[in-house]
């Protein structure tokens, strides 16, 4: 009945060496994989995500532009809708990408999670397979949204499209992190709604997506060059924009001190704000038990 | 005598003051199925979680597939199956894609992945609805899918946390016949919870777990063994007076359960009729049988595995299959 052997290990393992690079390599790939797969097959959630972004393009900026009259961006040329659309595109990413890598805290409320983590791979290749995953999603969602460039007036370039590329994926690498971060140390779908409104909408407000972010109250001016977006969304729209004949919109650009950033300082910043928000997320992973 | 796969030493799990697993001492041998049987919350699940490395145990020692579960888990995990007692399936996906998901992150060689992948779905029968999403199939088929899954990376150990918990009786039996062919064709060794007793009768060796505690070890026989002869059961509308004749008279002392008095003796055949003989107090029913699994948990424990809420739905499901037809 009981174990009265005090042997040493009863067998030798013959082990079949696993290669640990190549395993969280491959690992990563099939955790991506999953989200494109998932993302793919589910229609419905695609079409329900570009619905958002034509009501604010169509309601809210038809709106706000017919008040505004010609009083938006003085002597730039551009038109409200014209600045709000890139804004728009920003905001899908923003979205999506926090919307995907979050798609953790579903796995965990249905069981997937529990498969992943008792397998044996490294933990930091599940919060990077998962941030690529979401960031993959972002970009495409973004940028099915060139789409609507005719119809806002915005003329598109194959230029344009290669120095999007690069940029959206900047962008949602660095939201993607943050929503793999904030989903590591979320345990049930009960904080999804907190993080909703005190997080994603209050980034969404404060990234320049809906309004050029100079001349603000002091306080706002802070908030805003705190927010990760506004460096991923200032960029997007200077590309857009600028390609389209409006090079004036720099005028419009995020500045700090007065100084206008440049595109490869914004997306430094954006890509910083990313790895260090990944980093969070795999030591929050490492130490779950 | 075939080799030792897990072996357990003084295994304890505490929370708090707490004692989940207070003490497990167990060998289990390769190709055995053996079974981990107890009433809810006696911590068959604290032990398998410990086994399998989800758990670190607050002291002793485990070794699974000869390796120490505290000192190299990861290498444990890619030894052994497992089949979580909770739904753990993307059902988004297709019952192949999610085979193909598993044997990516348990580094399946590329070469062979995809006829891993279809000998299983043949075995566990699921090869005809492979390509559906998993939302479409029924609980057994999906149960018959992690079972695939857990094998697909030719696991030395396959754990199972209550494999047939919540299945209708017909799916709980074709579970079991696929356990037994896989321990047959693949040779793998297969330590499994349950707490239904009619259950760990198909296993080779069982361990009777309660209160953090092994009770008992053996195979079905020996335990039911270690029931002195047969069992008698009589109900009485004067119970008390029942049992005080039937220690006074018979020299027997009964166990109650449920206002029902349960007797161990020798040679039931013979004492049935001494007992309706000799008692005064009324007998409404009588019944004579051997000793199963629940008579061993009784004497061991004093108490009976209470599992009425499983079983009335078990009851329930059962019906409505045979009213339905057999969900495919």
């Amino acid at each position: 009945m009981s174990v009265e052997t005090a042997s040493p290990p009863l067998m030798t393992v013959q082990a079949a060496p696993v290669d640990t690079r190549m395993a969280s390599l491959r690992a990563i790939y099939i955790i991506w994989y999953r989200d494109i797969l998932r993302y793919w097959r589910d229609r419905w959630r695609l079409v329900a995500s570009l619905a958002q972004p034509l009501l604010f393009l169509l309601v809210f900026g038809s709106g706000l532009s017919s008040s505004l009259g010609g009083a938006f961006g003085r002597g730039t040329g551009i038109s409200y809708i014209q600045f709000m659309y890139p804004g728009i595109i920003g905001m899908s990413i923003l979205f999506s990408a926090i919307f995907g890598a979050m798609s953790i805290v579903w796995d965990r409320e249905f069981g997937f999670l529990k498969e992943v983590l008792v397998a044996p791979i490294d933990r930091w290749a599940v919060a990077v397979g998962k941030a690529l995953g979401g960031t993959t999603q972002a970009m495409i969602q973004g940028l099915i949204l060139l789409v609507l460039a005719p119809f806002v007036g915005v003329k598109l370039s194959l230029l344009t499209v290669v120095e999007l590329v690069p940029l959206a994926a900047v962008l949602a690498f660095g939201l993607a992190s943050f929503g793999v971060a904030i989903a590591s140390m979320m345990k049930s779908l009960q904080g999804f709604q907190v993080v909703m409104n005190f997080l994603m909408m209050p980034m969404f407000f404060l990234s320049g997506a809906l309004f050029p972010l100079t001349n603000l109250p002091g306080w706002m001016t802070w908030l805003t060059r705190l927010d990760p977006a506004s460096y991923g969304i200032d960029p997007i729209r200077r590309v857009v924009l600028s390609n389209s004949g409006l090079p004036n919109v720099n005028s419009l650009g995020l500045t700090i001190n007065g100084q206008v950033l440049a595109i490869p300082m914004e997306a430094a910043i954006m890509l910083a704000f990313g790895a260090v928000l990944l980093g969070v997320a795999v030591v929050m992973f490492e130490r779950r038990d | 005598m075939p080799e030792t796969v897990i072996e357990a030493k003084g295994l304890i799990k505490k929370y708090g003051d707490l004692e989940a697993v207070a003490g497990i001492d167990l060998e289990v041998r390769a190709g055995e199925i053996f079974g981990f049987l107890g009433p809810n919350g006696a911590g068959k699940s604290t032990t398998i979680s410990m086994l399998c490395t989800l758990l670190t145990p607050t002291a002793g020692v485990a070794r699974v597939a000869g390796i120490d579960v505290v000192h190299d888990p990861a290498a444990v995990r890619q030894r052994i199956g497992l089949v979580f007692q909770d739904p753990s399936l993307d059902d988004q996906l297709t019952g192949r894609e999610n085979l193909e998901f598993h044997a990516f992150v348990y580094s399946v060689p590329a070469q062979d992945r995809r006829r891993r992948i279809d000998e299983m779905l043949d075995l566990l029968q699921l090869a005809d609805r492979a390509a559906s999403q998993v939302k479409t199939y029924s609980g057994g088929m999906k149960r018959r899918l992690e079972i695939a899954r857990g094998m697909l990376h030719q696991p030395q150990i396959l754990f199972l946390d209550e494999p047939t918990l919540g299945l209708d009786p017909q799916t709980r039996k074709s579970i079991w016949t696929h356990l037994n062919e896989l321990r047959s064709t693949k040779g793998v060794t297969i330590f499994m919870t349950t707490h239904y007793m009619d259950e760990a009768e198909y296993c080779d060796r069982i361990a009777i777990i309660d209160r953090g505690k092994i009770v008992a070890l053996g195979t079905p026989e020996e335990l039911k063994g270690l029931v002195g002869g047969d069992v008698v059961t009589i109900t009485s509308t004067k119970p008390d007076a029942a049992e005080s004749e039937i220690i006074k008279l018979l020299g027997v002392t009964p166990v109650r359960d449920n206002g029902s008095l349960r007797m161990e003796v020798p040679d039931g055949k013979a004492f049935v009729p001494r007992l309706v003989r000799e008692l005064e107090a009324p007998v409404d029913t009588v019944s004579l049988r051997r000793p199963s699994l629940d008579d061993v948990f009784l004497k061991l424990t004093g108490r009976v595995i209470r599992d009425e809420e499983v079983s009335a739905r078990d009851r329930n499901r059962a019906m409505a299959s045979r009213w339905m037809g057999r969900r495919r």
